[in-house]
């Protein structure tokens, strides 16, 4: 994996230089390989090469934040996957969730929460949460030239924050472009396919100072306007007893909802419409 | 012709063991030791700098000797660590391939370089039971050994490994264990051969918590450490978490995408203010016109 190869069997000086608290920045010396972005594509469009991932929601609420993400992933008409995992923690007190092209999406992801993790580590404590904000729109950057291939993939941030300027807004919510242009939103956001109609729901349900239940609920609901009107973002699979991937991040760290809560809320939700299709 | 100056590498190799041991010897030590819970970190250690810290999962470091060469060696751990989760998983990291890293960079640095470092360090590898806990100790030279149980580095650790040899119990709890950690620490460096009693302002301590899920290191500090020292038991788990975790400012008045400082994006008007305070134009300065008037 290293580069070069010493007799000694000393590590090499990458290793040890007191360079950087960045992992990316550490690959680009000791495994540029692994690092995306600069991996040479053919020209023209490869859009449909590859599976793309849906609809993300997050919401504010007085303890944090809520993020929601679909189960599909889908290539052109079909379904790639009826069960893919979109919504994941960043880090302790924040939460990443992805949209497009999956694969790059997941790497994305993967080398994000480890190097929040390994700044964390080398510097003995977190980046702030508008730093973390910063790193990722950076890294989203990196993806420009295969998202004008049609390799796009665009995150949404939160997190709770450790130390706000105004103790009343804790739960923080970051959007990006493909360009990397960060947005601070407010209260509520949706990212993917989907997101116009869930966007739309939130607008109409979102209310400042919700309590995370509400929010759960409420996500839920936004993702399932979000499957009534797109066709590549998934519904409540309750035949196959799959659901949202719902998680929360509060003072008490991140959490991911179980089985049984998502269901309970799902089931609800779905109930509902059943007497009131629109919600 | 100038004569050469013939030493024996015997003789070489002497010259930068003894270098190294009188390194350090100077410095304060650190214990590691295994306990019912898990594996206890303790150092004297009155600075902020850290001497002990988390490399991965369930692998620990503590060190002793000079900071800055041991810090080198903590970041890369570091990142071997990460650079290693990263591409295979989380769980092929494992503390025998670190301390096999290190001891093949010791090991180059004191035959290859002038001076050797002046360090000696643990890699503790936390496991399901006391049994299978691994403690590495890693000297300035590379040389590696497998310690069961417990371990002393630092400044007359032969005396303090004697207290822990003795009284070691890896059914102990974690109070009991870190009395255990002070007494030994506290059992040399006083005067006339006296013990010393130390609190919790000049220990660093952390433990590796075994049944805690995924990241098992976190530090004692604080009121939690204090109560920890007086034999309290009952310890709130939240308190004991990383109290060092949290980012040291809070959030400025300021959009995140700014690279700005936080006065030049002043939105209340205050920084402003400020700065017409510094030079305040209602007063002119004395001999503006240059002559006095």
């Amino acid at each position: 994996m290293a580069k070069d190869f010493d007799p000694s069997g000393r590590l090499p000086d990458f290793f040890t230089n007191s360079g950087t608290s960045s992992f990316t920045q550490f690959l680009t010396h000791a495994a540029p390989e692994l690092l995306p972005g600069r991996r040479p594509l053919p020209p023209g469009l490869s859009a449909d090469i590859a599976p793309h991932g849906t609809t993300i929601v997050a919401i504010a609420t007085a303890d944090g934040v809520v993020m929601g993400g679909d189960r599909r992933a889908t290539m052109g008409n079909l379904i790639a996957s009826r069960d893919i995992e979109k919504v994941h923690p960043a880090d302790s007190y924040s939460l990443i969730g992805i949209a497009g092209t999956a694969g790059i999406g997941i790497e994305l992801m993967r080398l994000f929460q480890v190097e929040l993790e390994h700044y964390e580590k080398i510097e003995g404590t977190m980046l702030s949460l508008d730093g973390k904000a910063n790193r990722l729109a950076g890294m989203v950057r990196g993806n420009l030239g295969a998202a004008m291939q049609g390799l796009a993939v665009v995150p949404l941030f939160a997190g709770f924050d450790l130390s706000p300027s105004d103790p009343s807004r804790v739960g923080r919510i970051f959007s990006f472009d493909v360009a990397g242009g960060l947005y601070e939103e407010t209260g509520y956001d949706s990212i993917g396919s989907g997101s116009l109609f869930a966007k739309s729901a939130l607008k109409k349900k979102y209310r400042p100072g919700l309590s995370t239940d509400e929010a759960v609920r409420l996500a839920v609901e936004a993702l399932y306007d979000a499957a009534d009107d797109d066709t590549a973002t998934g519904g409540p699979d309750l035949t196959r007893k799959i659901f949202p991937v719902v998680m929360t991040a509060t003072a008490n760290g991140t959490h991911r909802l179980s089985e049984e809560e998502i269901t309970a809320v799902a089931e609800q939700v779905v109930s509902g419409r059943m007497e009131n299709p629109g919600g | 012709m100038a004569m050469q100056f013939y030493a024996s590498p015997e003789q070489v190799q002497r010259d930068r063991s003894e270098y190294a041991r009188k390194g350090i010897a100077r410095g304060r030590s650190a214990v590691v030791l295994t306990y019912e819970g898990g594996i206890l970190l303790v150092a004297e250690n009155i600075t902020t700098l850290r001497k002990i810290s988390e490399i991965y999962d369930k692998i620990g470091f503590a060190a002793v000797g000079r900071y800055n060469e041991f810090e080198n060696l903590r970041r890369a751990g570091v990142r071997m660590a990460d650079l290693n989760g990263y591409s295979y998983d989380r769980r092929d990291v494992t503390g025998r391939g670190l301390a096999n890293a290190y001891t093949q960079t010791l090991g180059a640095i004191f035959t290859e370089t002038q001076k050797p470092y002046e360090v000696e360090i643990c890699v503790a590898q936390v496991g399901a039971s006391p049994e299978t806990d691994e403690l590495y100790r890693i000297t300035y030279d590379g040389s590696v050994m497998d310690e069961p149980g417990f371990m002393a580095m630092g400044g007359q650790a032969e005396a303090i490994s004697n207290v822990l040899r003795e009284r070691h119990d890896t059914a102990a709890d974690l109070p009991a264990a870190l009395a255990l950690a002070a007494e030994a620490l506290g059992s040399v460096g006083g005067e006339n051969g006296q013990t010393r009693k130390l609190d919790a302002k000049q220990l660093e301590v952390a433990v590796l918590d075994r049944r805690r899920k995924g990241r098992a290191f976190r530090r004692i500090a604080g009121a939690a450490l204090t109560t920890l020292l007086e034999g309290g038991k009952d310890v709130p788990e939240k308190e004991l978490g990383d109290v060092d975790a949290a980012p040291p400012n809070p959030a400025g008045d300021k959009p995140t995408v700014s690279a700005a400082s936080e006065d030049t994006e002043d939105k209340s008007g205050e920084a402003a203010k400020a700065k017409a305070g510094d030079a305040d134009p209602s007063e002119p300065a004395d001999g503006v016109n240059g002559d006095g008037s």
